[in-house]
């Protein structure tokens, strides 16, 4: 019985496409380590097209703590809403951008459960790419956040005396932070069991880290403890690094302390992400 | 067939225990396996019997806590990337991502695979038309049904011409029609010369496909062979029975023992039994009704068959198949 379906299979035109699809004589030759990562790059983007509604975060949050956070702290911490606004509006395009990190471990998780990431690795390509390719994509989302705060910030009126230049500077040194940061989150992506554990253990590292810090309040009315933790937590760095390239008044050192935190992030957590990947079982 | 074969995987003594807690599984206790290049080779066992966890391993997604796997000369550890570069992986966990259409999955991994361009779009094309896929094509791989899935899967897998196929349960959860597709495409895929590993829980589906099956079970082979050996090893069929009064179960088996010379299971069923019928031709089935019906006792059903997956392991490892699933999961 074998035997006869294997003969009505040589002569059917289904059997026909098959074998020509899989005598594969012109094997292409690997692909560079750049080009696998951005092919994951292009996959992300492909997902934001498909499932558009992810984008509903990236929109909503911004306009939502932008607005919140002028208006309920506006009048009572500085006297009035716009001059408030001078000191908030960078520091809430931080917390926004590092409140949408978080979904890089949630994707994860879910292309583990999915069995997607499984896929991916099976192939002969560069390791970190699909996770690298993944966190460049991410980007995307961030540069979303970024335009959405800023025009409305502009809007309520923010006047950045750093320009058009000095603006561009601060989303930029927040997306690299941005970028660093996310290796926890992909840790926490391959370490944890649901896509939500993830989500929930992402906001307890979040938490701490953009509200106790600068992002808000001038730390000098803070317990000397919480001004100890807020003096050292990078994202009160990042934050002064944004409103000094905002407002024109940066210092080489505000931006180096950025930047070696992004390196040092990214030397601890990288590693530790790509031994769990390689590892997982 | 006395000369010596090629080996396309060679597994020695493969180990993988899995700890949580205080609880160590033996998913994997000492695996060895030698599949002959251009052959499909079954790994049949129930669910968590191991059969998953060596496939994982054998495409270097999981590393053994022992023991050495070699895939078309290319060891697992070692030359992973070289093992990677030959096979193909389809299975619950090697998915296509639903988000994105048929296209846009052949397509990315078509890049992944080093195909640049024109010559990825093309690629996908070709495989998406030889699977059936063509007018699917845009649609995102979430509104498919399972058995295009399933194709889509296998089309995916088959990105690179992979000499060496992986196919964990390719059939499970599919309804006859798209399963045949499957066993379709796998044929003519060993007659182009792939060798295809196979897991599945269907002794009729090793039956169908496999040159050479193993049987595994707790992590460890308790038999292998082909389908014919197997069978034979636990008879080449069976009789099944019900008896109209439970009463009368014990004193039907004892009348099937005498006639057929073969031991008899008991099912959890009161009412049913079950026996294998020995090979050698000597046995004559045909007397067990009328010895029954001397007996007075009445057999509403009777049947005679090919012995299941249940039988092939009740007569192996002497427990049910349900037994194992449960100590294992």
């Amino acid at each position: 019985m074998a035997t006869q379906t294997t003969t009505e299979l040589d002569t059917t035109p289904e059997a026909s496409k098959l074998r020509a699809a899989i005598a594969l004589d012109d094997r292409p030759s690997r692909p560079s380590p750049v080009s696998a990562t951005l092919t994951f790059t292009w996959r992300a983007l492909l997902k934001i097209k498909h499932v558009p509604e992810q984008l509903f975060d990236v929109t909503l949050t911004p306009i939502i703590f932008t607005l919140m956070f002028t208006y309920l702290f506006g009048g009572a911490l500085a006297g009035d809403v716009t001059t408030y606004l001078q000191y908030l509006l960078p520091g809430i395009l931080v917390q926004t951008v590092l409140f949408t990190t978080v979904y890089t471990g949630y994707t994860l998780n879910t292309d583990i459960t999915k069995g997607v990431f499984d896929r991916f690795r099976s192939l002969p390509i560069w390791r970190p790419a699909p996770i690298v390719g993944a966190l460049i994509g991410d980007t995307v989302r961030y540069t979303i956040a970024s335009v959405i705060t800023l025009a409305l910030g502009l809007a309520l009126g923010f006047r950045p005396d750093g320009g058009v230049v000095g603006v561009v500077l601060g989303v930029l040194l927040l997306l690299v932070f941005a970028f660093a940061l996310s290796w926890i989150f992909t840790i926490l992506g391959l370490l944890l069991r649901t896509p939500n554990a993830v989500m929930g253990t992402s906001m307890l590292v979040l938490m701490p880290l953009t509200f106790a810090s600068n992002i808000f309040v001038d730390p000098s009315t803070m317990p000397a403890l919480l001004q100890r933790w807020v003096d050292i937590n990078p994202v009160s760095h990042l934050a002064t690094a944004v409103r000094g390239l905002m407002g024109g008044t940066t210092s080489f050192d505000q931006i180096g302390w950025v930047l070696i935190a992004a390196v040092g992030l990214t030397i601890v957590f990288a590693p530790i992400t790509m031994r769990l990947y390689r590892n997982r079982s | 067939m006395a000369t010596q074969q090629e080996l396309a995987i060679e597994a020695r003594g493969l180990v993988k225990h899995f700890t949580s807690g205080k609880t160590t599984t033996k998913a994997v206790d000492g695996i060895d396996l030698a599949v002959p290049e251009g052959t499909v080779y079954g790994v049949l066992g129930p669910n968590g019997a191991g059969k998953t966890t060596a496939v994982r391993m054998l495409a270097t997604l999981l590393r053994p806590d022992a023991g050495t796997a070699r895939v078309l000369g290319h060891d697992v550890l070692t030359d992973a990337d070289a093992v990677r570069s030959v096979v193909g992986l389809t299975g619950q966990y090697a998915s296509v991502d639903e988000d994105l259409t048929g296209t846009e999955n052949l397509v990315m991994l078509a890049r992944l695979y080093g195909f640049t361009g024109s010559r990825a779009k093309g690629r996908a094309g070709q495989l998406l038309d030889a699977f059936g896929l063509a007018d699917a094509g845009s649609r995102q791989v979430k509104t498919y049904s399972g058995g295009m899935r399933r194709r889509i899967d296998l089309a995916a897998s088959l990105v690179m011409s992979p000499k060496v196929l992986f196919l964990d349960e390719p059939t499970t959860g599919l309804d006859p029609r798209s399963r045949n597709q499957v066993w379709d495409i796998v044929r003519v895929l060993v007659a182009d010369g792939a060798t295809v590993l196979l897991t599945t829980q269907y002794l009729e589906e090793a039956d169908q496909l496999a040159d050479r099956i193993a049987v595994i079970d707790h992590g460890k082979v308790i038999a292998e062979g082909t389908a014919t050996e197997l069978k034979r090893s636990v008879g080449e069929g069976a009789v099944h029975l019900r008896v109209a009064d439970s009463a009368d179960r014990a004193r039907a088996a004892e009348l099937v023992e005498q006639v057929l010379g073969t031991e008899v299971t008991l099912a959890p069923d009161p009412y049913a039994l079950a026996a294998r019928v020995p090979d050698d031709g000597a046995v004559d089935v045909g007397r067990l009704l009328p010895t029954l019906a001397d007996a007075g006792i009445t057999v509403p059903e009777f049947s005679l068959g090919q012995p299941s997956l249940d039988e092939v392991f009740l007569a192996l490892t002497g427990q049910p198949t349900d037994d194992i699933t449960e100590e294992v999961a």
